[in-house]
């Protein structure tokens, strides 16, 4: 057990991929320069894809089409399930059909500048390019999104831009993108091109001679651990958030996949970029296992307030208007409600540590529609948000029309995750990544409705371009069998892992240890981190990861249906990668997006970024568990978008 | 609260099942119900006993994974899926009968986890549009008019949970198939595999052992999305439409 | 089409629609016919003579009737087929019960299959003891159905049969009209309700119409 805080720096990473010339013209470049596989040759060469979210649903389907034979993983009972399903609010593309001065620029430009200047230009404008045609291949998939009575599609406005480009299906978005790409997935798998594995969790990568061959992976529902090879792999398996145990990501959603081929040699990028949305419904006591969001949109017109005392316990209704204090308002006057997402959290998280949190353990800012309701009628407020206020009593049993929302920020979207090339290839030749699972073009913060762009720009478009050129340039890989020391060697770790955790036999359960890690990295590596926090987990890490190997009890066998096991296994994972986490978030002394660092400010309490000194995409290397991995800077440069602090007040 | 819980255990899709009875406390009344087993697990799991296997993902009432019948109900009293069920709408003292999907098709693995791939075997038959990537022809090319985008959206709404096939006294998956065909019938883009989709659906659905439909009116009642009965005369309208129109 | 129609739940239902309503439409036509018991002997005796000479010149002597006849025989047949074999289906698709039993959730499917049944029973009763007269209780009378039916309802088991099955018949007719229209695509949102009050229009008249018979002979003003 050691702890680390101190890491070496070595050589810079470089996106090699990524054509020079004119922003607008590389994507164009590289798809002209990236060599091609003959259509009679692609049925001889495997894709595993990790995943049947929007990123791994469209991208299977697509090579698929293509002609690859594809072999697809996912740990649900269908890959309908992928947590993609729960988006709410749209996507974004600049089809500017409002003629509203909307354009491929601009969406390039507000995406670099929301993701505070941490993201990749040219991944960024290729982002931006393909979001016009994402449009039309899902409405030709049949996705029905939200129409005006002349039979186009609807647009409407989101969070910090000026334009109406996003497009929706009420507040069910990703699931009807998802069902698209579920659909053309079955049509696939039907005509025998892609080979379905459901309830099948990938549990380690293959590297064969410096290459991605294929992966580990365990049948979930015999416990079987079998292994699968490929010409090339690619990783969809979303982001990471649940290591923070409370999350709105789903409850199986997990590191595993990215964490396992980080260890075999992928670097990892910007691991401490997390996005905390501020409007999620409270946790109500200990027993709360995930946490749900609010759509955005109620900021438009909820009125946001704490009591001005600490401590009152008095309902809302008894505490009079000049006792209220409507702190984003008065500490944003031009902004008011409607800051962007990392300010409105970051604010209600100080009310709460100032003891001015509302409803069980203080844990809740109000979110008050009084106001609206008298401005605008019960009737309109009902028309607009009726289905939030519904669904917001159903789980809280609180009618909103009565007494204020409560609500509390909670971990949504993971902008971190493997380092990619332009062409979305790991630092392992033959490993992909795409969708949350890469470290993506969303740089420090993610914009509302650019998930579910960016999961299908890489999947349906951009990653079956790419890896044509990989699988062209490395034609003739000799088969790798099962019998290869290396896929013995790789299998057996696995099987040790399992039996181990299947041996320990303590006192403790997978979900308590995870509880833990999560509690200790909400505080310390949350909404706010300082120097002595972060030192403090990456202390603490270490010591529960110790203890998890000593007291975790996993009933039952390995071959069999045991989802406990399946819930030790990923704890593992997270107890590993939290520390990398809460190392990146030390390393990186600036406030930029999503992180925080509270010696990081200006006078006036706002993120200060440090741009000649922290304007690289952090790239770590494994080297062991628990040793100091190795850092690896890839420097940003912005040639069409010029960094400038974001100010609010 | 304190609750007696009887609960459908089975060791595997081999092994005989039976009800078992345990006693749970200090239950909130607002956890979700699955929270509320999540509470027992722990104790077994500690007790060195078995955690009852249950589907679950989301816990939001969207991904479709969380699957129990609850006192005779699918998904509980409430209109919801059971993951967005509380405990508030039990009593101190209650006892709750939970159980697996019950179908055919929808064979147990494991105590309440049931096999559905049927329902994809579904959709891999017909439940598409062909519309391969960078085929798309220009979105606004063809308008589709709103009360038929609404009525597409309002059967897309689907979650595949299973809930109408084990609320339906025959097991019948009437209410799922015809879901899909109507979300991409009533569509233009849907419009050239109209009546292939429709009959390769159909005929999967009886392929997979699924029951025949006595309109008993189950399935809409159980279906947490709401998706109506009438979707299910809609896809028999389609269905002997394509009848006359494919000669097969 | 033929095979996929008999190979299909949805066809089979169909095939049970249309034969469902060819019967209801006959029994629309005989129960009109039953009302003219309350005439008399010699309105009800000549309605049962004219019913053999329908058509004449261009049909032969009872060869309308006989058509009729193969008609129902034939849909009695597809329906109770399609009937059997879907509840065959359905029992397998479901065949373990939940443990926790709720009484309403067969209510519908469980009248129409006992309803069924009882209905084909009372139909062969009905046949040997007004047509064929096999059972018929006391002497039974080619030509002369007004007796025969006084003397069927004269018994205390002739006229429970009857009563039961048309109580039968009505519930049968109130789920199954309403369920054909589904099946044929033909209901919709905004006919919905039309069509459930036509199906229980439907089945009171029949049931009160068929009923009326014995209820005639019961109180003395059919003798």
């Amino acid at each position: 057990m050691t702890t680390y805080v101190d890491y070496k720096t070595g050589e810079p990473v470089v996106d090699a991929k990524a054509p020079s010339g004119p922003v607008n013209e590389r994507w164009d470049t590289r798809r002209f320069e990236a060599k091609l596989v003959n259509p009679a040759n692609r049925r001889k060469h495997t894709v595993i894809v990790v995943g049947t979210g929007l990123a791994g649903g469209s991208a299977g389907a697509t090579l698929a089409e293509q002609g690859y034979h594809v072999v697809q993983f996912c740990y649900q009972d269908s890959p309908r399930r992928a947590h993609s399903i729960a988006a709410q609010g749209g996507i974004n593309a600049a089809k500017n059909y409002r003629n509203d001065g909307d354009s491929i620029h601009r969406l390039f430009y507000d995406t670099v500048k929301g993701g505070d200047f941490r993201a990749r230009e040219s991944n960024v404008h290729r982002l931006a390019q393909i979001s016009v045609e994402i449009i039309d291949q899902c409405v030709a998939q049949g996705v029905p999104f939200a129409r005006e009575y002349g039979g186009l599609l609807d647009t409407r406005s989101f969070g910090g831009v000026q334009v109406s480009r996003t497009f929706y299906a009420r507040g069910q978005t990703g699931q009807q993108l998802l069902l698209g790409a579920y659909q053309a997935l079955s049509r696939q798998i039907a005509a025998g091109n892609i080979e379905m594995h459901p309830r099948t969790e990938m549990l380690d990568l293959i590297v064969v001679d410096g290459r991605a061959r294929g992966i580990v992976a365990r049948d979930l529902v015999t416990g079987k651990i079998d292994t699968y090879f490929a010409d090339a792999v690619v990783l969809a398996s979303g982001g990471y958030g649940n290591v923070f145990y409370l999350s709105t990501n789903a409850m199986n959603s997990n590191a595993t996949a990215i964490w396992r081929a980080h260890r075999r040699g992928a670097y990892f990028a910007n691991p401490c970029f997390t996005q905390i949305h501020p409007t999620c419904i409270p946790r109500t006591g200990d027993h709360q296992s995930k946490l749900t969001l609010m759509s955005e949109s109620l900021r438009n017109d909820g009125r946001i307030w704490v009591p001005k005392a600490k401590g009152d316990d008095r309902p809302a209704s008894k505490i009079p208007e000049d006792e209220r204090d409507y702190y984003l308002e008065r500490i944003y006057p031009s902004f008011g409600n409607l800051v962007p997402r990392d300010i409105a959290s970051r604010a209600a998280k100080n009310v709460c540590d100032e003891g001015r949190g509302v409803g069980p353990g203080g844990q809740g800012v109000y979110l008050d529609f009084a106001d609206a309701i008298e401005r605008m009628g019960r009737k309109a407020v009902e028309a607009k948000y009726g289905n939030l206020f519904d669904m917001y009593q159903r789980i809280t049993d609180e009618d909103p029309y009565e007494v204020p929302m409560r609500i509390y920020p909670a971990v949504h979207y993971t902008m971190g995750g493997l380092w990619v090339d332009y062409d979305l290839q790991t630092t392992i030749p033959g490993l992909f990544a795409i969708g949350e699972a890469n470290f993506s073009d969303h740089g420090a913060n993610r914009l509302g409705a650019s998930a579910l762009m960016q999961g299908l720009a890489d999947g349906y478009f951009v990653l079956p371009a790419t890896i044509n050129d990989y699988l062209a340039r490395n034609p003739h890989h000799e088969a790798v069998t099962a019998e290869h020391p290396v896929v013995q060697e790789v299998l057996a770790e696995t099987e040790d892992r399992l039996s181990l955790l299947l041996s320990v036999d303590g006192d403790r359960t997978p979900d308590s240890f995870h509880r833990e890690v999560g509690e200790l990295m909400w505080e310390f590596c949350g909404m706010a981190r300082t120097d002595s926090g972060l030192r403090k987990a990456l202390e603490r890490i270490p010591q529960i990861r110790e203890e998890f190997w000593r007291r975790i009890k996993v009933p039952g066998v390995g071959e069999e249906f045991n989802q406990s096991l399946e819930k030790a296994n990923r704890v593992v994972d997270y107890l590993e990668l939290a520390e990398l986490m809460c190392l990146d978030a030390l390393h990186r002394g600036e406030s930029c997006g999503g992180h925080f660092r509270e010696e990081s400010q200006t006078p006036d309490g706002e993120a200060a970024r440090k741009d000649d000194e922290f304007a690289y995409a952090a790239a770590w290397e494994f080297t062991e568990t628990g040793a100091a991995p190795v850092l690896h800077k890839e420097d940003l440069v912005f040639e069409y978008v010029h960094p400038t602090q974001r100010s609010y007040a | 609260m304190k609750l007696t819980l009887r609960v459908w255990r089975q060791k595997n899709a081999d092994a005989e099942g039976a009800m078992s009875t345990y006693e749970v406390d200090g239950i909130s009344s607002d956890m979700s119900f699955l929270e509320m087993l999540d509470t027992l697990n722990e104790e077994l799991i500690l007790r060195g006993e078995d955690p009852v296997a249950f589907d679950h993902d989301c816990r939001e009432g969207i991904c479709g994974a969380c699957s129990l019948v609850i006192n005779g109900d699918a998904h509980g009293p409430e209109r919801t899926t059971t993951c967005q069920l509380h405990m508030r709408s039990f009593k101190d003292g209650d006892t709750i009968d939970i159980e697996p999907w019950r179908a055919s098709a929808f064979p147990v693995i494991k105590d309440l986890v049931v096999d559905r791939s049927a329902f994809d075997r579904i959709i891999q038959a017909g439940g598409y549009i062909t519309a391969p990537t960078g085929a798309a022809p220009e979105a606004h090319a063809s308008p589709v008019p709103k009360p038929d985008a609404d009525f597409a959206f309002e059967h897309a709404e689907c979650i595949g949970c299973g809930a109408c096939v084990a609320a339906c006294p025959n097991g019948a998956a009437m209410l799922f198939t015809s879901a899909k065909i109507n979300h991409l019938n009533v569509l233009p883009q849907g419009a050239p595999e109209r009546e292939t989709r429709v009959l390769d659906m159909v005929a999967q659905m009886d392929e997979e052992g699924f029951g025949g439909c006595t309109l008993a009116g189950e399935c809409a009642t159980a279906c947490p999305k709401g998706i109506p009965l009438m979707s299910i005369t809609g896809m028999n309208k389609e269905w002997l439409r394509a009848t006359r129109k494919v000669k097969r | 089409m033929a095979r996929t129609v008999w190979d299909s739940t949805v066809g089979k239902k169909t095939v049970m629609a249309v034969s469902g309503l060819i019967m209801l439409l006959y029994l629309v036509a005989h129960m009109i016919g039953n009302l003219k018991i309350y005439f008399g002997a010699g309105e009800f005796n000549e309605y049962g003579h004219w019913l053999r000479t329908v058509g004449e010149p261009f049909m032969h002597y009872e060869w309308t009737l006989w058509l009729i006849r193969v008609v129902l025989v034939v849909a009695v047949v597809a329906h109770a087929t399609s009937a059997y074999q879907l509840s065959r289906r359905d029992i397998r698709a479901r065949p373990s019960k939940y443990v926790h039993k709720k009484p309403r959730a067969s209510y519908a499917t469980r009248t129409m299959r006992w309803g069924g049944i009882i209905l084909g029973l009372f139909i062969v009763w009905h046949i040997l003891d007004l047509t064929t007269g096999t059972v018929h209780p006391g002497g039974f009378q080619e030509g002369r159905p007004y007796q025969n039916v006084v003397d069927t309802f004269s018994t205390w088991y002739g006229n429970t049969i009857y009563i039961v099955a048309m109580l039968a018949l009505g519930l049968h007719i109130r789920h199954g009209f309403w369920s054909a229209a589904q099946t044929l695509g033909a209901g919709s949102r905004t006919r919905d309700r039309a069509l459930k009050a036509t199906a229980n229009v439907l089945a009171l008249l029949l049931t009160a119409g068929f009923i009326a018979v014995p209820v005639g002979v019961m109180t003395g003003v059919v003798s």
